[in-house]
């Protein structure tokens, strides 16, 4: 068991609570650092792709866990995000620059589809939302001569400065920019801001009465959450080098949904722990897809099953894995689950593992069981 | 000047009219409680006062300011702060994220410099949180600090929605129904602390009230209402001595 003893005011204000987390965050800073050198290339690609959604879960963490707005559109910022990157390069826009313009501009558009969530609560902010993101994809794809339609449009490799960055190079870029969005959504969120916006969540009445202005705070919630998801959309750009409007549908913004909640809704880590959810289900499933048939018919094979039956189980084994569709139908079980069993989400599960290791010989099942709330006001 | 004023205030929903053409006047420095029969629009009446509702005739005067026509969010900076009946606390933060949530309309930072947490962002936060447990200091919540309001009994909630009120730094504090809900002892306490807030932190109280005797203890002058009309007005033996408040309360 371990105690932190604070003295003073200005320690609440430390980014580390104790000398053990700091330890903690240099080994993993170390790691990430060392990464491209440890890890053979498809995994790297992989970890940008991590990095990106775990951008894009930070923004949808400020939204929807911090402000309690929900969006099932946030594809259309990254598309935004994308597209604002791709025509600045063309016109010979820096990186760095067009990286702040996407940033402010879509953030820019935050704002306006923010200005309908004043009067939209719940299901019906989510649906105007949507509606939002079916315009901006069918924008892109009508708007020929801007964004070259359903051809999509090529993006050369990213340039800093007149320095090309390499896969390596842009691995870092990527690192860096999600290092600064992380420690600006912490600064949000401990500070009168990000307060307003947990206000907002919890009680708008509340919030008003104590002099909060909730117009104004909803609104920069989506503003400050679709810049940020523009700046991933310019790093999604690059990684793939090509965009096109099918690559910003429902099926993003939904992925995106998903991370926070599988994540967790209300902590940063679980962002990133869903955006590592959500890209490793991939190569998870291919390697279980190779060598699921092998082990299956190993296990058989030992328990001594006959020629004929192992091949029809293998048959029906083969069919499964490979169905089309597999992917979805166990995101949509994993969805379930989460909500049911652990709607704190992978974040969750990580204070309770920590929770038992802290109070190690102690720890009790019962102590770790959310408690049952019967005081909660019922509105809405 | 003026400090408190109500004048004709009237409000109509569809047929029924919940607070009919009252008025009153508060002075500075007193404890003032509105009681009546259940639906008499007592909670109509705050809500007005703290503008979650519009009136449809009448005003509302604040140190010499018509107050009628701001908005919810501007009357608690005039320094007018106000707790709920229903307790309307920010359950899943703590004790202490709640009362600096209070302390809103002291902070002058831009978002721009939250995102960035210039020193003065820090600065702020420190004077926010020494007035915070100052609070706590007086309402003893100390213990409460960091715990989630949703894992908190009712009782302390109550006390914990006064707090935060208090961490406003309101001139007028509207308290609705303070003792519902809770047991006699926490109403004796609730009491002594009504009376601390007026006498020591210098907080003119307005509120509505059932329990009498908390009434009779804490209050300056009391006014009764029935069916959205001012009944009565007057102190406290004045009031519940009243032919036409005995005839609401125990019937013709």
């Amino acid at each position: 068991m371990s105690a932190h003893i604070r003295t003073d005011y200005a320690q609440s204000d430390q980014l580390f609570a104790s000398r053990a987390s700091v330890i903690a965050y240099a080994a993993l800073g170390v790691l990430l650092v060392a990464a491209p050198f440890l890890i053979e290339s498809y995994y790297l690609s992989q970890l940008v792709f991590v990095l990106i959604y775990a951008i894009v879960g930070v923004a949808m963490n400020i939204l929807s866990g911090q402000a309690g707005q929900v969006s099932i559109g946030h594809a259309a910022f990254l598309a935004i995000g994308a597209y604002s990157a791709a025509i600045a390069q063309k016109y010979g826009v820096p990186l760095p620059v067009y990286l702040v313009l996407a940033g402010a501009f879509t953030g820019l558009i935050g704002y306006l589809v923010g200005l309908p969530a004043l009067r939209l609560h719940g299901i019906y902010l989510a649906i105007a939302t949507l509606a939002f993101a079916f315009i901006v994809e069918e924008v892109l794809a009508r708007w020929e001569s801007v964004t070259h339609g359903n051809e999509g449009l090529m993006l050369a490799a990213p340039n800093v400065f007149g320095m090309k960055l390499g896969t390596n190079g842009f691995y870092y870029l990527c690192l860096g920019v999600t290092v600064v969005v992380m420690l600006a959504a912490i600064n949000i969120i401990r500070s009168p801001t990000g307060r307003a916006f947990l206000a907002i969540r919890d009680s708008e009445t509340a919030a008003r009465s104590m002099g909060i202005d909730t117009a104004r705070y909803k609104t920069s919630a989506f503003a400050i959450s679709a810049a940020i998801t523009g700046v991933a959309g310019v790093l999604y750009a690059h990684k793939l080098s090509f965009i096109s409007p099918e690559m910003f549908s429902l099926a993003v913004s939904i992925d995106f949904v998903m991370i926070i909640i599988i994540g967790g809704v209300l902590s940063l880590r679980g962002a990133v722990f869903g955006a590592i959810f959500m890209i490793m289900v991939d190569p998870m499933l291919i390697v279980v897809k190779d060598k699921l048939p092998q082990i299956t018919d190993a296990a058989m094979h030992g328990i001594g099953l006959g020629e004929p039956i192992i091949a029809s189980i293998q048959a029906g084994v083969l069919r499964v894995v490979n169905a089309p569709g597999l992917k979805s139908l166990i995101f949509g079980l994993i969805i379930i689950l989460f909500i049911i069993y652990e709607p704190m989400g992978l974040d969750g599960r990580w204070q309770r593992v920590k929770a038992y290791c802290k109070q190690f010989p102690l720890a009790r099942q019962r102590s770790a069981r959310p408690q049952r709330m019967f005081l909660k006001s019922e509105r809405r | 000047m003026t400090y408190f004023d109500v004048k004709d205030l009237t409000i109509k929903f569809g047929g029924l009219t919940a607070v009919d053409n009252v008025s009153f006047d508060i002075n500075e420095g007193e404890v003032f409680t509105i009681i009546g029969p259940n639906g008499a629009g007592k909670t109509t009446l705050f809500n007005l006062i703290s503008r979650l509702y519009t009136p449809n005739a009448g005003h509302i005067v604040f140190r010499d300011e018509d107050v009628t026509q701001l908005s919810a969010q501007q009357i608690a900076g005039r320094g007018i702060a106000r707790t709920f009946q229903n307790i309307e606390l920010f359950e899943s933060a703590s004790t202490l994220q709640n009362l600096l949530v209070g302390r809103h309309r002291h902070s002058t930072t831009k978002t721009w410099q939250d995102i960035l947490r210039v020193r003065k962002v820090r600065d702020e936060e420190i004077a926010h949180r020494r007035a915070a447990e100052e609070v706590m200091d007086v309402l003893r919540l100390q213990r409460y600090r960091d715990t989630p309001i949703g894992s908190l009994p009712y009782g302390v909630r109550k006390v914990i929605e006064v707090a935060r009120a208090l961490c406003v730094g309101p001139s007028l504090l509207l308290l609705d129904e303070p003792s519902s809900g809770l047991n006699v002892e926490e109403t004796d306490a609730m009491a002594e602390w009504i009376l601390e807030i007026n006498r020591r932190l210098k907080v003119t109280v307005l509120m509505v009230e059932h329990d009498m005797s908390l009434v009779s203890r804490v209050s300056d002058r009391v006014l009764a209402l029935n069916y959205g009309r001012k009944m009565a007005l007057g102190t406290s033996e004045e009031v519940q001595s009243h032919p036409d408040v005995v005839a609401a309360y125990l019937g013709a």
